[in-house]
């Protein structure tokens, strides 16, 4: 056998070979689709995506912890002290810089998922040396911004898409 | 070691069986006339004792199963059903809690007794690596079983180790959301951790079954670490030798078991997991259970959320290439005394490790994790490296009978 006739050009059995395995490729990835999608947030939990809340009755200096998508989010009503130390802060002293203003729609309401950004456990609030939270799984440790000082986690508490419907009645989600 | 069976049934039905199925010559080769080094000590008996406990686990929970209702709303009941309305339903919940314990004791006793005698060595590396994922699996099954009573630990427990993904640059979160079947650790969760937690102990049971395998295909190793080189001077017959000695290490970890079933069956047990999941409260101290401490130190000394996730990962991967971290080609510890020094030192910075993991986090308390954390990795990547060329061992036996019959023993303890 020459070697001319082992590098002859592909037939149409080469093609057929190539054609049937890419179709059997994509049949298994078409099948196994299904199988790892019905883990996905069903449409039943993707409907409770808002919720609404009265925030009159908290007054200042309280948090008020409400349930949206399963988890919890802070409404925290903050003092004048507390706003003043989340707005004193150098930007370059901060792990995930963000300017205080730029994490409330009205300083004296916070609102933050209550979810710690290092493993997801609730952080505990007016804890930790800034007086904001204090995360006990890990030490995490927040201030009155939400903003992440100490501790392992790599990003600040998140704010969640909310507005103010009216004074006191809030939309978040 | 283990040729083509010989073996011949008596009877003319088990002939006519075995020329067609010889799954009798396969247990007779397997576990009758099997070749066991004649010098084996105690530590060789956990084989036996993890495989009772694998089917022990198995049988309570297949049974618990008949009782559980998995969903958010439901499962913390039906585990309060179990215990107080079904008959039994106490004493099959307990072996099941304790015996996930004891599984862990039994294991951590046999991977330490793999790394004393060097049985991680060749030939027995694919052995060895098939036991990590063994304990890997085992780790992964207990974490979803410890999921299912949907206590407050439960939940926390849950959260913890699937945002463990979320350090995934880009897709993590969304990789979260998926294995939670939502937004946060609920009702989705419970239902397929259920799923799963029932389904990991029959792959587990199929990683034993290569494990033991491997096993016969080499042959154990044993206290002295030098093969055998002739059957009928350094081995015995599996039975009745070995399978005597296995029932009364099993005996014996059977009273250890009954103990903490009967006596203290909630000393292990997290006094807030008889608390209902809040998705909204964290319980303020939140550990692990014990036999996951030392890893959960790990995580918690890295100031890096990501490098974190990767050290505890890595900690437990780290054992799969032991073989080629420890080249010294003397197997066993009781041969190498710098080896076993080192080895002791491993053992205590291990319970350390599990000791930090069970406080609080704090300034100190993270100083020495990472100290100890630097020590852990250091016995695989600088101690094993090193002693596989510097140290200076102590004459091995010829045979495993020249050390069983020598009159005075090595002079090696």
């Amino acid at each position: 056998m020459t070697a001319a006739t082992t590098t002859q050009a592909p037939n149409r059995r080469d093609f057929l070979y190539l054609a049937t395995g890419a179709v059997g490729a994509v049949g298994v990835a078409a099948v196994a689709w299904p199988f790892i999608d019905q883990m996905n947030p069903d449409a039943s939990t993707l409907a409770m995506a808002s919720t609404e809340v009265d925030i009159a009755a908290v007054p200042e200096g309280q948090i008020l912890t409400i349930k949206w998508r399963g988890g919890p989010v802070f409404v925290r009503h903050r003092t004048k002290k507390e706003i003043e130390d989340a707005q004193n802060v150098e930007l370059s002293e901060l792990r995930d810089p963000q300017t205080d203003a730029s994490r409330v729609q009205k300083p004296e309401w916070l609102i933050v998922v209550g979810i710690c950004t290092h493993l997801g456990c609730v952080p505990i609030g007016h804890e930790g040396k800034y007086e904001g939270w204090f995360c006990p799984c890990h030490g995490s440790v927040y201030d009155t911004s939400g903003r992440i000082r100490q501790g392992p986690a790599p990003l600040n508490l998140a704010v969640p898409e909310y507005k103010f419907l009216t004074d006191t009645r809030l939309k978040i989600g | 070691m283990s040729g083509p069976s010989t073996f011949v049934p008596k009877s003319a039905i088990g002939r006519w069986f075995e020329s067609r199925l010889p799954i009798m010559g396969l247990v007779h080769s397997s576990f009758i006339a099997f070749p066991v080094p004649r010098n084996l000590n105690y530590m060789w008996t956990f084989g036996a004792i993890l495989a009772f406990m694998l089917i022990a686990q198995i049988i309570t929970g297949v049974v618990l199963a008949m009782h559980y209702v998995p969903s958010a709303t439901t499962a913390f009941q039906s585990i309060s059903h179990i215990m107080r309305d079904v008959n039994y339903g106490w004493l099959m919940r307990y072996m099941h809690t304790n015996g996930a314990s004891l599984f862990f004791l039994a294991c951590y006793i046999h991977i330490f007794r793999g790394l004393y005698y060097g049985s991680f060595k060749p030939p027995r590396e694919l052995l060895w690596i098939i036991g990590v994922i063994i304990y890997f699996l085992m780790a992964a099954t207990a974490f979803l079983g410890y999921v299912l009573p949907w206590g407050a630990m439960s939940f926390a427990g849950a959260t913890v180790i699937t945002n463990l993904v979320t350090a995934i640059p880009f897709v993590g979160t969304g990789i979260a959301h998926w294995l939670w079947g939502g937004f946060a650790v609920g009702g989705p969760t419970v239902n397929r951790f259920f799923s799963l937690h029932y389904l990991l102990p029959f792959i587990i049971a199929a990683f034993v079954g290569l494990h033991v395998w491997a096993l016969h295909v080499t042959g154990q190793n044993n206290p002295d670490g030098v093969e055998v080189q002739n059957v009928d001077r350094d081995t015995v017959p599996f039975t009745p030798y070995a399978t005597m000695k296995d029932i009364f290490a099993v005996s014996v970890w059977l009273i250890l078991y009954a103990w903490l079933i009967f006596f203290i069956p909630n000393y292990l047990l997290d006094a807030d997991n008889y608390n209902i999941a809040n998705p909204l409260v964290t319980p303020a101290h939140v550990v692990p259970e014990w036999y996951l401490l030392p890893f959960y130190a790990i995580l918690r000394a890295i100031p890096n959320k990501l490098m974190g996730v990767v050290a505890l990962f890595a900690s437990i991967a780290i054992l799969a290439f032991v073989p080629w971290l420890d080249r010294n080609p003397v197997k066993s510890a009781k041969y190498r005394p710098a080896f076993r020094f080192f080895f002791w030192v491993f053992v205590v910075i291990c319970v350390l490790l599990g000791w930090i993991g069970s406080q609080e986090p704090g300034d100190a308390m993270t100083l020495v994790a990472r100290i100890l954390t630097v020590g852990y990795f250091g016995f695989f990547l600088v101690i094993m490296p090193i002693l596989s060329f510097a140290e200076k061992t102590r004459p091995i036996p010829a045979s495993i009978a020249d050390a069983v019959l020598a009159k005075k023993p090595v002079p090696a303890e």
